[in-house]
């Protein structure tokens, strides 16, 4: 479903040009739970936003989920993103003045449906979570783990292809965190397609593949057996 | 994967003017929770709007309520009126010489002009030297005329008691009068002070009638007079060869009133025996002259006080400008996760432009509301003003003025919103 061949992302420090991506050929399947890990400074941070469509690729050809990516101009990036890619962010980057079901919605909002609809969308991704009974609360009035499922919900919402996460454990305290990742599971199971960027061994064990980038290379790719409750407890 | 698939088209089929319904609405009511998030501040940058606007409101209030006063007063006048009167040129004065109308061309306009509906020559009955108006030892100072029945067709106004004067009171030059209400009310005479006697100079006159009260203008009575008939006026005074009078007539067809003042002026010219070239020794009038021209001083004013507030209203504009910018800086992170989410730049600069738009028009409305207030409560303090009245275009004009600089002065902020790159957006601290 995804498809990197030879690409390669270079910024412009000063002078110099600094690759911070090279050479990097990625398939990715479908229903695929893959870790993108790496030190800080990896290139996984620029590969998260290449992949996520928050970036283009200064080389090299994206293909996502059929669709050749690289090179499409903003508004186009911005309709990919919408419609193809759910985000999870760290810091769960939620509107502090909206509503729980507000912010699930909004994703809605800029592929022209009507309120009664993102509402009920909005509802049953936030049910998706577990957060049926919070919808009408403000982000600071929920706990960090809360937090995290109202922005996994908005991933949600809008049905993708690939949810993209960017340490989603990285604020969570780590009985929170095992939650979440359990959540991830189950949305793996029902057939979603997981990228979760990642520094911590603990999350990237609970994926089925490891990518492991290194000064901007991939330096490693393997399958593992993830641990799952089931084996924690044995 | 299919279910999927289906709910992607039930997103596609909902059509494009209805999206962007959804979009605006989403994007006031963004701007709405926006503005009541950070009350004081949205009142602060929506203060240079609300003065400006207040101001023009204000004054458009005090001059239209005056100008509408005015033009209500003219209309009992009768629009449909002219006043020929003589004329002599400075010159010509300082030299001693006046020119009059004669009672001949009184009777020419009649018969020699169709159109006209009613004559009536008037003239100052007190020209030797301001007799006064006596009743016992209440004495009264206004201006006495002496004039003919057309008179009241003339100038649309009726005797309220009593009656008016007749043309058997000027034949036989009988000496009655009709008194305005102010003139009765100086003379301390009864409501209905029909019957009883006055004293003008040293002729007694009999009371016939009084008129219907006129009301102020500027303050002035319009009430203060008498009228007799003309041709006593003419015995009494004791100018019977030359005059001072003056023809105020009025026409049937208010459309041929131009036609027929250039009809009078070529009559009078000819009566005159006036050659081409030299000017005219008499002007025609409209009875609204004052009205207009007093029309044309408040439409400058009101030119003058929106020009001055059109200004400060930008001012004002920079300001909304200046807090928008502001508020896009603050909200970098949240434009940045909208980004994320997949708004396109269309979506952001609307979301911004409206908001500027919104804050501009709210504070407008509040303008409008506070400079009526203001001034009903300016117009309540001078004695005798009239009530102000704000015009439906005035308040239209305000709003559209105040949506438009909210437009303009709120791109630069929305178009620099919508250009922030995503990944910048969000990493921005």
């Amino acid at each position: 479903m995804i498809t990197l061949e030879g690409v390669g992302k270079t910024y412009r420090l000063g002078e110099t040009d600094f690759a911070a991506l090279m050479d990097i050929n990625l398939r990715i399947n479908r229903n695929e739970y893959v870790a993108l890990t790496g030190a800080s400074g990896s290139g996984k941070s620029t590969m998260m936003n290449v992949l996520g469509c928050l970036d283009t690729p200064t080389v090299g050809r994206y293909t996502l989920d059929g669709e050749a990516v690289a090179g499409l101009d903003e508004d186009a990036l911005a309709s990919v993103r919408n419609r193809k890619i759910g985000f999870v962010f760290q810091n769960f980057y939620l509107r502090a003045r909206a509503s729980a079901l507000d912010n699930v919605a909004q994703p809605l909002i800029y592929r022209g449906i009507s309120p009664a609809q993102r509402n009920a969308r909005a509802r049953e991704a936030l049910t998706r979570v577990g957060l049926e009974h919070r919808l009408m609360h403000k982000p600071n009035e929920l706990s960090g783990g809360q937090r995290q499922r109202v922005a996994i919900a908005r991933a949600l919402v809008g049905r993708p292809e690939l949810l993209l996460a960017d340490e989603p454990t990285g604020n969570l305290d780590s009985k929170t965190a095992v939650e979440i990742m359990e959540l991830f599971s189950e949305l793996h199971r029902d057939g979603l397609t997981l990228v979760v960027v990642t520094h911590e061994p603990d999350v990237a064990a609970h994926c089925h593949r490891v990518v492991r980038l290194h000064d901007g290379r991939i330096s490693e790719d393997r399958t593992q057996t993830p641990v799952t409750p089931a084996s924690v407890a044995a | 994967m299919t279910a999927r698939a289906s709910n992607a088209d039930e997103d596609l089929r909902t059509n494009r003017v209805q999206s962007s319904f959804y979009a605006v609405q989403e994007c006031l009511r963004s701007a709405l929770a926006s503005i009541r998030a950070h009350g004081l501040r949205s009142f602060l940058t929506m203060l240079g709007i609300i003065i400006g606007v207040a101001s023009v409101i204000c004054v458009i209030a005090l001059v239209q309520g005056l100008s509408q006063s005015i033009s209500q007063q003219f209309q009992g006048l009768g629009s449909n009126t002219l006043t020929l009167r003589a004329e002599t040129p400075f010159e010509d004065q300082l030299r001693g010489k006046r020119n009059r109308l004669k009672v001949s061309d009184l009777d020419q306009l009649k018969f020699r002009i169709e159109g006209i509906k009613n004559v009536t020559p008037v003239v100052f009955a007190s020209s030797r030297g301001g007799a006064d108006v006596r009743n016992g030892s209440n004495i009264a100072a206004g201006q006495m005329f002496g004039t003919t029945e057309s008179y009241q067709e003339v100038q649309q106004t009726f005797p309220k008691y009593g009656r008016f004067l007749t043309e058997s009171d000027d034949v036989t030059r009988r000496r009655v009068v009709v008194l305005g209400e102010q003139m009765r009310r100086d003379l301390k005479l009864p409501e209905n002070p029909v019957g009883r006697f006055i004293q003008i100079g040293s002729e007694w006159f009999k009371v016939v009638g009084t008129m219907e009260p006129r009301g102020e203008m500027f303050g002035l009575s319009q009430d203060n007079y008498l009228l007799m008939p003309y041709q006593t006026a003419l015995a009494v005074t004791g100018v019977v060869i030359q005059p001072d009078l003056w023809v105020i007539f009025s026409v049937t067809d208010l459309n041929a009133m131009e036609n027929i003042k250039d009809r009078v002026a070529s009559l009078i010219r000819q009566l005159h025996q006036i050659k081409p070239g030299k000017p005219d020794d008499f002007k025609i009038e409209a009875s609204d002259t004052l009205a207009k021209s007093f029309k044309e001083i408040s439409t400058t004013i009101t030119l003058v006080v929106a020009g001055i507030v059109g200004i400060s209203l930008l001012v004002g504009g920079v300001g909304i400008m200046n807090i928008m910018l502001v508020s896009v800086t603050e909200r970098t992170r949240e434009i940045g996760i909208a980004k994320a989410l997949g708004a396109p730049r269309q979506f952001i600069l609307m979301q911004f432009l409206i908001e500027a738009m919104v804050l501009a028009v709210i504070g407008g409305l509040i303008g409008i509301v506070l400079g009526y207030a203001l001034g009903f409560g300016i117009a309540k303090m001078i004695p005798n003003f009239p009530d102000p009245t704000v015009p439906w275009w005035a308040v239209v004009g305000a709003c559209t003025f105040s949506g438009l600089i909210g437009i303009i002065f709120g791109i630069l902020p929305a178009s620099k919103a919508a250009n922030l790159a995503p990944i910048d957006a969000l990493r921005y601290e």
